[in-house]
C-alpha cells in the first residue's frame, strides 16, 4: 500500500496520529499511530502536535508542525546576514561613504535621541528592504477583486513614487469573510440612505448628545442575534478593547490572557490596572494549574484575596488560525469562579452554521460567557465593535466605558450598514442570502485548505477557521513570496518578526465569501508555483505535490470509491 | 601483595593513616546523604487548598449602584445632529455637540460620502498595512499636511485613539513626560499606556513648569550619562477641552530650547477655530510650526467627520506607521469618512476668510452675554468656541442636569460636560456650551435667556 493511498484512506476516517488532551474520551476512533504501520516516511510524534477539540458531530483539529531545526537553523542564519550587512551599511552611512537616505531631526544634537538606536536599526536595514510588500494603496472596494494603485521605487524603497497605473488582482488579504465589502448592494444602499437622513457623523459622545435612533436599533438587534440581553456598539473596534476593558477591570483583580492576545486586549488590561499573568496558547491545563495558584497564593504582595479573575481569549486568532477552547475553558470558569471575555473579531460571522460566531460553532451558551466583545470591521464590512451581555453588564458600561463617554459615536452610514448585513445574515430581510454565503464561505474554507496541505504547505490553524497560515519560516521568503505572487497578479498577506515569532514567517490567506471556485483555483496554481519557488512544501504530512497532481489524485479517489461501490 | 602498597603510605606514622582515612570516610558520606532542606513551615495540604478553592468567591461582575438614568437613558436625536436637531422629537436648538463650522448636514459633504460609498463601499476591510490603504486616505494625509504647511501627516480611525496611541509610540518606560493637569481623558490615557514618569503642573502655571524642570535639570546633573538618553516631552492642549483657555504656547517654546524638551501639542479644538485662516494656535502665537514636534487633532469636532490626524516633520510622524498602535493594529477609517474630511477641508480652505472671523465674533458675542447674567460664571478665553458655565452658588451636577432638562423642555438643547470619575484631576461640574459659527444673534440671545429662566 502505498504512502498517498494510506494517507488517503486515513484522511476520509478523519484520524491521523494524535495524543488526546487528559479527559476528552475519544471512544468511536482510538488512536492511531500512522508511523508504527508504514515506514516510507519517518514521522515523529515529537515534531507533530495535534488538540482534539471535541465538537457535536465530528472532530475538528488543530494543527501545529514545529519547524525542523534546519529550518531554525537557516532562519537565524538570514537574521545574521542581514545584521551583519545592517552593521556595515551603518558604518559607511556614518563616514559619508554611502549616502544617507531618510529623514533627520530637526532639532539640536544636544536633545535625547528620539528612537531607540536598535528600533531605527531594525527598520533602516531590515523592514525598509521589504517596504513595499506592506502598506499597499488600492482605490477600489476591498472585494474579492482590487485594484492596487501602482507604485515603484528607484531606490530600493526608500521612496516611492505613483506610474498611475492601476492593477487589477484577487484579494486574498482582506478581511471580507461574507463578502459584504460591496458598493452596490442592499446594505450600501442604506447606508447611503442614512447619510440623508443623519449625515456623516454625531460629533458627540453617547453620554452627551451623540446618541441616534440608528445605534439603539442595532444595538437591540445585535443583542436578539447573539443571544443575550443588551449590546452596546462603539465606533472604533480596537478602542472597544482598549476603552470597555478597564470599564469592568479595577486594579485588584487578575487577568489571566492567552499568549497570543491581540495588542487591543494586552492595551486594555494595561490600561485597567490590574495584574497580568499570560497562560501557553489554547492550553487549558497551563489556564487551570494558574487559576489554581492565584486563587491560592492571592495577591502576590498583599496576599489578600483577589477581586475578581478574568480569563480573556479571542474566539479566532488572527495570526495562527486557531480557535480557542471554549468548552473546557467555560467549565473552567464556572469551577474556579471566574469571570471570561470572549474577543469575537474574527469570528463573529464568519464561524459557525448561522455565523454567530465560536460561542455556536462549539454549542455553547452565550449566557455563560460574560463579556462578549466582537467588531463589525471584518464580517459586516463596516467599521466599529461592540460588547454584549447581561443588561446590568451594559449599563454599567454606559456609565463608565471611556469610548461612551469621551468618544464620538458611531458614524450613522457604518451603523446602518451593519444593521442592514446583520438583517441579512439572520434571515431577516427575507431572502437566504445571509445562509448561503455563510455556507459559502464554510465552503470555501474546507476546500483551500484540504488542497493547501496537500499540496505539502505547512498549514496552521483549526480547519473551521477562514484564517489558513501557511509557514515560510525566513524573512527573505516573506518578501520574495509576496512579489511573485503580485507577479501572478494575486494580492496576499506576508508577514514576518515582530508580529510574528523570530522563526514564524507565514502567509496568511483570508477567504472570502465572495471568492468563487475558479478564483479559488487560479489563486491554488499561483501558490503552487510560488512555493515551489520557495522550496516551503516540506510540511512531514504530506509530500510536496502540484496542484494539478492534487486534482488527479482526488479524481482517482473518487473513482476508486465509485468503482467500489 | 603488600608491594603494591607505595612507600610513603608504608612509611607514614599510624595516626596519620587514622586521620586521612577518617576524612576520606566522612568526605563520603557529605557527598551521599541527602541534601539538608527546612520543613516547609507554611506547607498547604491538598484538603487546605480544596478548602481554599471552594471558600473563594470573586465580587459580582458588576458593582451594585445606581445607574445615573440620564445617562443609561440619554436623549435620541432622530436626524443629523445639526444646527436645529431632532431631540426626543422636538426640534431643538443644538449648542451641546461639536459642531463648531456646521459641517454636520452639509449638502456637499452628504454627497461625496453618498459617491464614496458607491466606489469604495462602507468599510475598508482591513489595517493599513494589508490592503487597507485607500487612496483617499493618502490624499486626506498630504491635504491635511498642506492645510498645516508641515511636510508629512497621518491619520487615525478615531479620535480618541489618535493621541492614545501617539504618545506611547515615542515615549517608553524611562522617559519623562510633563503634562498640564487639564488635559483631556484620552492624552491621560496615552501617557498611562506610555509607563512613562509623568510629572504634571498646575494648569497653564508656568513657574509650577519651571519649578519641576529645574528639579529634573538638577537631577539630570547627578547623572549626565543617563540624562543623556532618556528623552523628555511637554504634552500640552492648544485650546484646553476642559476649561476653554488657551496654553501659553511662546513661553513654552523658549522653554523648549533651555530645558531640551520636546513638544506634543494636542490642537483638537483649537484646530480650525483659532487663528486668522484657523491654522489653529500656531498661527494665532505666530510661532513657527517647525518648532512643535508633533501636532495631534481630531476630525471629529470642526471637520465633522470621524478620525483623528498626526501632523509634523516627516522624522517624527513616520515614526507612528510601525509604532502607532491604533494605526498598525486597526482598521483603517472608512473611505466615505475619509472622503468627507477632505470635503470639509476644501469648504474651509474656500471659505477661510468669512468663517474664522465670523467665528471668533460669535464667540466674543455669547462670551460677553454669558457673563452678563447674574447667577453663572463663564470659564475661558472669549474667542474659545468652548464655554464652561457654572452656578455662582451650589454649582452640583444634578442642578445642572436640571437646568438642562428645562433648557431641553425649551427646545435648546445644551449639555453637562461628562466625565469619569478615573479622571486624574477633575474639573468642577459645568455645562459645556459649543459655539456654532452659524448661530444668529437671536439664537444666541435665546439660548442667554433660557439660562438665565433656568435658575428660577
Amino acid at each position: 500500500m502505498t504512502y498517498d493511498k494510506l494517507l488517503a484512506s486515513n484522511e476520509d476516517q478523519g484520524t491521523e496520529s494524535i495524543r488526546l488532551p487528559n479527559g476528552l474520551a475519544n471512544s468511536e476512533k482510538q488512536t492511531t499511530f500512522l508511523h508504527k504501520r508504514n515506514h516510507s516516511r519517518n514521522l515523529s510524534t515529537s515534531s507533530l502536535k495535534f488538540k482534539n477539540t471535541l465538537k457535536k458531530k465530528s472532530i475538528q483539529h488543530e494543527l501545529y508542525e514545529s519547524p525542523s531545526r534546519l529550518q531554525v537553523f537557516y532562519t537565524h542564519l538570514c537574521y545574521t546576514i542581514l545584521e551583519v550587512f545592517g552593521h556595515i551599511r551603518e558604518f559607511m552611512r556614518k563616514w559619508g561613504l554611502e549616502q544617507r537616505k531618510g529623514a533627520v531631526d530637526n532639532n539640536t544634537e544636544d536633545f535625547a535621541p528620539l528612537f531607540n538606536s536598535y528600533e531605527s536599526f531594525h527598520t533602516r536595514n531590515v523592514y525598509v528592504r521589504n517596504r513595499d510588500c506592506f502598506n499597499r494603496p488600492i482605490c477600489s472596494v476591498p472585494g474579492a477583486e482590487i485594484e492596487l494603485v501602482e507604485r515603484k521605487s528607484d531606490d530600493y524603497n526608500w521612496t516611492f513614487y505613483y506610474t498611475g497605473e492601476k492593477i487589477k488582482v484577487l484579494n486574498m488579504g482582506s478581511y471580507n469573510y461574507l463578502g459584504f465589502a460591496e458598493n452596490n448592494g442592499p446594505s450600501s444602499r442604506c447606508a447611503i440612505k442614512s447619510i440623508e437622513d443623519f449625515g456623516v457623523s454625531s460629533c458627540s459622545s453617547r453620554q452627551e448628545l451623540g446618541t441616534l435612533r440608528c445605534h439603539l436599533e442595532l444595538e437591540e438587534l445585535l443583542a436578539r442575534f447573539i443571544g443575550v440581553e443588551a449590546a452596546l456598539v462603539t465606533g472604533m473596534g480596537f478602542a472597544t478593547n482598549a476603552l470597555s476593558i478597564p470599564a469592568v477591570i479595577e486594579k485588584d483583580c487578575l487577568i489571566l490572557s492567552d499568549e497570543l492576545n491581540h495588542v487591543s486586549l494586552i492595551l486594555g488590561a494595561r490600561l485597567s490596572g490590574a495584574t497580568i499573568r499570560v497562560f501557553k496558547h489554547n492550553n487549558v491545563q497551563d489556564l487551570e494549574s494558574k487559576l489554581k495558584k492565584a486563587i491560592i497564593d492571592g495577591h502576590p504582595l498583599t496576599r489578600r484575596p483577589w477581586k475578581k479573575i478574568f480569563i480573556i481569549v479571542e474566539g479566532v486568532y488572527s495570526m495562527e488560525g486557531t480557535i480557542t477552547p471554549l468548552p473546557e475553558i467555560i467549565a473552567l470558569k464556572k469551577k474556579y469562579k471566574a469571570y471570561l471575555y470572549l474577543d469575537e473579531a474574527h469570528s463573529i460571522g464568519a464561524v459557525g452554521p448561522t455565523g454567530r460566531g465560536v460561542v455556536e460553532h462549539y454549542g455553547c451558551d452565550p449566557r455563560d460567557v460574560d463579556v462578549l466583545m466582537g467588531t463589525f470591521s471584518k464580517s459586516f464590512g463596516a467599521a466599529g465593535g461592540y460588547v454584549a451581555g447581561p443588561q446590568n453588564l451594559i449599563n454599567h458600561l454606559k456609565n463608565s466605558s471611556h469610548s461612551h463617554c469621551y468618544a464620538t459615536s458611531m458614524s450613522a452610514p457604518v451603523c446602518m450598514q451593519t444593521k442592514k448585513t446583520l438583517e441579512i445574515i439572520m434571515g431577516l430581510d427575507g431572502t437566504k442570502e445571509g445562509q448561503r454565503r455563510i455556507k459559502q464561505l464554510a465552503e470555501n474554507t474546507r476546500y483551500f485548505r484540504d488542497k493547501l496541505k496537500k499540496m505539502g504547505f505547512v498549514v496552521y490553524g483549526n480547519s473551521g477557521s477562514p484564517i489558513v497560515p501557511a509557514m515560510l519560516y525566513m524573512p527573505p521568503k516573506v518578501a520574495f513570496f509576496n512579489r511573485l505572487m503580485l507577479e501572478r497578479k494575486i494580492a496576499v498577506v506576508t508577514v514576518g518578526f515582530p508580529a510574528t515569532p523570530l522563526a514564524g514567517g507565514r502567509v496568511r490567506f483570508c477567504l472570502s465569501a465572495a471568492h468563487t471556485r475558479e478564483m479559488l483555483d487560479r489563486a491554488l496554481q499561483a501558490i503552487d508555483e510560488c512555493g515551489h519557488l520557495n522550496g516551503i512544501k516540506i510540511s512531514k504530512l504530506n509530500p510536496p505535490r502540484t496542484f494539478q497532481q492534487v486534482l488527479e489524485m482526488e479524481n482517482l479517489q473518487k473513482n476508486n470509491s465509485k468503482f467500489h461501490k | 601483595m603488600l608491594d603494591l602498597i607505595p612507600d610513603y603510605v608504608k612509611n607514614a606514622p599510624f595516626y596519620h593513616l587514622v586521620v586521612e582515612a577518617f576524612l576520606l570516610v566522612w568526605i563520603l558520606w557529605l557527598i551521599f546523604r541527602k541534601s539538608y532542606s527546612p520543613p516547609e513551615k507554611n506547607k498547604l495540604t491538598e484538603k487546605d487548598k480544596k478548602e481554599l478553592l471552594e471558600e473563594w468567591t470573586p465580587e459580582p461582575l458588576v458593582p451594585n449602584y445606581d445607574f445615573r438614568e440620564s445617562i443609561v437613558k440619554p436623549r435620541v436625536v432622530d436626524g443629523p445632529v445639526a444646527k436645529y436637531a431632532i431631540v426626543d422629537g422636538v426640534k431643538s436648538l443644538n449648542v451641546a455637540s461639536f459642531n463648531f463650522l456646521n459641517m454636520v448636514g452639509n449638502q456637499k459633504i452628504s454627497e461625496m460620502a453618498i459617491k464614496s460609498i458607491q466606489k469604495y463601499g462602507v468599510g475598508s476591510c482591513g489595517p493599513r498595512g494589508f490592503y487597507g490603504t485607500i487612496d483617499v486616505h493618502l490624499e486626506l494625509e498630504q491635504r491635511l499636511a498642506k492645510y498645516f504647511n508641515v511636510e508629512e501627516g497621518i491619520i487615525y480611525s478615531y479620535g480618541f485613539s489618535t493621541i492614545a496611541s501617539a504618545i506611547p509610540a515615542y515615549s517608553k518606560r524611562g522617559d519623562i513626560i510633563f503634562a498640564d493637569e487639564g488635559v483631556h481623558f484620552a492624552i491621560q490615557k496615552g501617557i498611562v499606556a506610555s509607563r512613562s514618569d509623568v510629572r504634571y503642573f498646575k494648569h497653564n502655571d508656568i513657574e509650577d513648569l519651571e519649578r519641576l524642570l529645574k528639579e529634573q535639570e538638577d537631577a539630570d546633573k547627578k547623572n549626565p550619562k543617563k540624562a543623556k538618553v532618556t528623552r523628555k516631552f511637554l504634552v500640552i492642549e492648544g485650546l484646553y477641552m476642559n476649561y476653554g483657555d488657551l496654553c501659553p504656547l511662546p513661553k513654552m517654546v523658549e522653554l523648549k530650547y533651555k530645558y531640551k524638551y520636546r513638544i506634543f501639542l494636542d490642537e483638537s479644538v483649537s484646530f480650525a477655530t483659532i487663528g486668522k485662516t484657523g491654522r489653529g494656535i500656531t498661527e494665532y502665537y505666530n510661532v513657527p510650526r517647525e518648532k512643535i514636534d508633533l501636532i495631534s487633532g481630531s476630525m471629529e469636532m470642526s471637520l465633522g467627520s470621524v478620525g483623528g490626524f498626526c501632523v509634523g516633520s516627516s522624522y517624527v510622524v513616520q515614526h507612528q506607521v510601525l509604532s502607532g498602535q491604533g494605526y498598525c493594529f486597526s482598521a483603517s477609517l472608512p473611505p466615505l469618512l475619509a472622503v468627507s474630511a477632505i470635503e470639509a477641508l476644501n469648504i474651509i480652505e474656500e471659505k477661510q476668510d468669512e468663517i474664522f472671523p465670523e467665528l471668533e465674533r460669535k464667540c466674543k458675542i455669547m462670551h460677553q452675554k454669558l457673563k452678563a447674567l447674574n447667577n453663572y460664571t463663564v470659564s475661558g478665553i472669549d474667542i474659545s468656541p468652548i464655554k464652561h458655565v457654572r452656578l455662582s452658588f451650589e454649582n452640583t451636577l444634578d442642578r445642572l442636569e436640571k437646568i438642562v432638562d428645562y433648557a431641553q423642555s425649551k427646545a435648546i438643547s445644551l449639555t453637562v460636560a461628562r466625565y469619569l470619575k478615573e479622571e486624574k484631576f477633575s474639573s468642577k461640574p459645568s455645562i459645556r456650551i459649543s459655539v456654532n459659527y452659524d448661530l444668529t444673534e437671536a439664537e444666541i440671545q435665546q439660548i442667554v435667556d433660557v439660562l438665565d429662566q433656568a435658575v428660577n
